[in-house]
């Protein structure tokens, strides 16, 4: 057995998913490369969105392939660091914002 | 700044020690594939010439700059330089091929005591295509350089000059310190007198290449980049971008190796393979002219020593019939020139 869950090479060997569900598989990449095209948002500006979004859910697989992505596409170290920020910034938002609930039932309970 | 290899005697600087590097490791336990055995799959062996269109002239490995990828090692410490009596040689070669384009490089070419001479009798000849490969930080360099714009207009001299980003920090940790600022200023320059303008005939290209172990994005969403950032930033204008992919020799192979990014940049480029940028590879139209006259493949071979595979061997030799035909001289460098949408001196190939 592996010694860790994740192998940088595995990345590699994503489209091998398709495999074992031909169909769903092809649609999911299809949907990928189209996601991804050129639209209202420019490839460089979805480059950067997948960037934060790899950080906010820990995806080493991401990080890897978006960095990359970044850095071929010129995207500079400083809005890669910008974009990481906004994604910590909703993730950090997101648990503080609860603390309205928690300040809510503490009100009610409290004397 | 920089000393070049051969200046700091780094076991790089030579040739021999370069291409047993990359012809050793990964590529010789099987684990990669030769370049020749993945040109063999589809029938691509041997690479073979075609007719000569394009003729590069390296003038000289001299130049006020030391790039940290550069290929040819160039730098102020470098004193090869071609001598007038090897450029009355390629003068009179001009006069017999049909090449389209004459394309002269470095080094800094400009540094080369005799490039205006050389510039103004070849403007004679009348090739469709001049291109000088100018740093740009020359044109700032030193008072007798400040009216190259001008000499480059009045030659009607097709500019084409290497800038990795359109910022500062990417730019000058590549090229060196204050090159970025020198170099806008420079295009400034050639802006003013109309090089680089929309519908003009004076030609200025940027050459992109990355600024690290990767390999080169889109061009054109990338040329849309740059003209965007330059045209807000600085109100800069330019023609065309080239994006370039680095090939693993000299200074870029001693920053891969350092860095301990060699295999998986060799892996990134063999993965990157695509076998319809080998029929558009700029050696099989193209012939490399070293400072001291001999002939290569393409400039990535002068550097390598790896000369031509004909009996030809010098330009005061050059015999058509001799070297069309002739079978590429071929490394597991090529495979920097058949990654992705290819690469070579005029961008992207597939």
């Amino acid at each position: 057995m592996q010694k860790t869950y994740y192998d940088p090479a595995d990345l590699k060997k994503f489209g091998k998913i398709s495999e074992w569900n031909e169909e769903l598989g092809a649609k999911f990449f299809d949907y990928y490369g189209k996601v991804f095209e050129e639209g209202a948002l420019t490839e460089r500006e979805k480059s950067l969105i997948a960037l934060a979004v790899s950080h906010t859910i820990q995806c080493p697989y991401c990080i890897d392939a978006y960095t990359g992505d970044g850095l071929q596409r010129g995207i500079t170290k400083e809005e890669m660091m910008e974009a990481l920020h906004v994604a910590a910034a909703i993730r950090g938002g997101a648990s503080l914002v609860h603390g309205v609930q928690m300040m809510n039932k503490v009100n009610k309970l409290d004397v | 700044m920089l000393k070049s290899l051969h200046k700091r005697h780094s076991e790089l600087a030579n040739s021999k020690r370069q291409l047993e590097i990359l012809s050793n490791g990964i590529f010789k336990s099987g684990d990669l594939p030769t370049f020749k055995s993945k040109i063999s799959e589809t029938n691509q062996f041997p690479l073979k010439a075609k007719k000569l269109e394009i003729l590069q002239i390296n003038v000289g490995y001299m130049c006020n700059q030391t790039c940290s990828h550069c290929h040819v090692d160039a730098g102020p410490d470098r004193k090869e330089i071609m001598t007038r009596e090897t450029m009355q040689q390629i003068l009179e070669v001009i006069k017999q091929t049909g090449a389209h384009t004459l394309d002269l490089t470095g080094g800094a070419p400009e540094m080369n005591p005799d490039f205006r001479w050389f510039v103004e009798e070849a403007s004679k000849v009348g090739v469709k295509d001049f291109i000088v490969r100018s740093n740009l930080t020359i044109i700032t360099a030193n008072k007798k350089y400040c009216n190259l714009p001008e000499f480059f207009k009045k030659h009607n001299i097709h500019v084409v000059s290497s800038m990795p980003h359109w910022t500062k920090g990417k730019t000058d940790k590549q090229r060196g310190d204050g090159v970025f600022n020198k170099s806008i200023e420079a295009l400034k320059m050639l802006n003013a007198i109309g090089y680089g303008m929309p519908n003009n005939h004076l030609k200025l290209d940027l050459v992109y290449n990355p600024s690290g172990a990767f390999l080169p994005g889109n061009q054109s969403s990338l040329e849309k980049d740059f003209k965007k950032a330059l045209k807000e930033d600085f109100n800069i204008q330019f023609h065309k971008l080239f994006a370039l992919t680095n090939l693993p020799i000299s200074r870029f192979l001693d920053y891969l190796i350092a860095s301990d990014n060699y295999e998986d940049y060799m892996y990134a480029l063999v993965e990157a393979y695509n076998p319809i940028a080998v029929a558009n590879v700029m050696c099989t139209n193209t012939l490399s002219v070293s400072w001291d006259g001999y002939l290569y493949d393409c400039d990535f071979n002068q550097m390598l020593n790896l000369p031509v595979n004909s009996k030809a061997k010098h330009i005061s030799e050059y015999n058509e019939a001799l070297l069309e035909g002739r079978d590429i001289v071929i490394s597991q460098h090529c495979y920097g020139c058949t990654a992705g949408a290819g690469s070579s001196c005029q961008g992207s190939v597939a």
